[in-house]
């Protein structure tokens, strides 16, 4: 119902909106000025930037949103890198295709749970 | 703010996959909590399938959503704020199997279009659902997924832009 290059019209008019929202913020800027030298832990970025773990957990999560950073965990450590320059341009391009995808299931999944939660009031009300 | 204690957000969430499984095919493949029969439902009837199908994040504006969903129904829907300029997309579907299948063409592009299968697979009280886009060709796919990178790309090249004006910007300050 919407092939490839349709979805990426609609998705990078959102995506690009995305990118600008996570730039607005000066600790984010600064991440990626930090992981434009090397790429690094979210524990040595918390620590760089003197906030809690969970705190830049959150900001390299918008960060990786807009498509800005990917992240990789090797055992109990993950890397953030630098996202778009690093992409191959077929991974990044599905990645986003996977992004938009991965959204709307987020909806559909609360489609099926007023759905069973609708079918099991039914069902108690037929039983009554 | 540090000393704020901010709890995880994490409910378990299904995975989404998407996997080029050959040079014409394209597969995504995600796991529902709920039988078939209801997630089939919200593919198929339109008042359900327009509260998922354009997220809230994404800011697109559905104009309407018809479906004739049988073997040889048509679907038409229409997007966009400007009833001038509206982008439409269109097909029929060729298979229809309740809760298991559902087969589209997507012929708004003309015959490059690819074929849509969805099939509905029930474990244990949820649903593995697998979509397949099938293009024609090899080149067909391509040229959905280079035109892509190629928006993308310009898209990248004015974020570098962005970046190197905001890196100055972080320098200074």
């Amino acid at each position: 119902m919407c092939p490839i290059l349709n979805y990426m019209v609609q998705y990078i008019r959102t995506g690009f909106n995305a990118s600008f929202a996570a730039l607005s913020d000066a600790t984010r800027r600064g991440v990626l000025e930090q992981l434009g030298c090397a790429d690094a832990s979210i524990t040595d970025l918390a620590e760089k930037f003197h906030m809690t773990l969970t705190g830049m957990r959150k900001h390299v999560g918008v960060l990786e949103q807009a498509g800005l950073v990917t992240t990789e965990k090797v055992g109990r450590v993950r890397t953030c890198k630098l996202g778009l320059r690093r992409l191959e341009e077929e991974a990044a391009w599905i990645e986003r295709y996977r992004q938009l995808w991965d959204a709307r299931f987020d909806e559909l999944d609360k489609v099926v749970e007023e759905l069973k939660r609708k079918e099991k009031s039914d069902g108690r009300k037929k039983r009554e | 703010m540090g000393a704020r204690r901010e709890s995880e957000p994490t409910p378990t969430k299904n995975r989404t996959t998407v996997e080029r499984k050959s040079d014409r095919e394209l597969v995504v493949t995600r796991t529902f909590n709920g039988p078939a029969r209801i997630v089939f439902e919200a593919w198929t009837k339109p008042e359900l399938f327009q509260q998922w199908w354009v997220p809230k994040s994404m800011g697109m504006f559905l104009r309407s959503c018809e479906m004739d969903v049988r073997a040889g129904g048509r679907y038409r829907l229409v997007f966009g704020h400007d009833a001038s300029n509206p982008d439409e997309f269109f097909g029929r579907y060729i298979e229809v199997i309740p809760h298991s299948r559902l087969v589209w063409t997507n012929d708004e592009g003309g015959d490059g279009g690819p074929i849509t299968t969805v099939t509905f697979e029930e474990r244990g009280g949820k649903t593995l659902l697998v979509m397949s886009e099938l293009y024609p060709s090899k080149e067909a796919l391509d040229a959905a997924g280079t035109g892509a990178a190629d928006m993308m790309r310009e898209t990248f090249a004015q974020l570098d832009e962005l970046l190197v004006i905001l890196g100055a910007s972080v320098g200074r300050s």
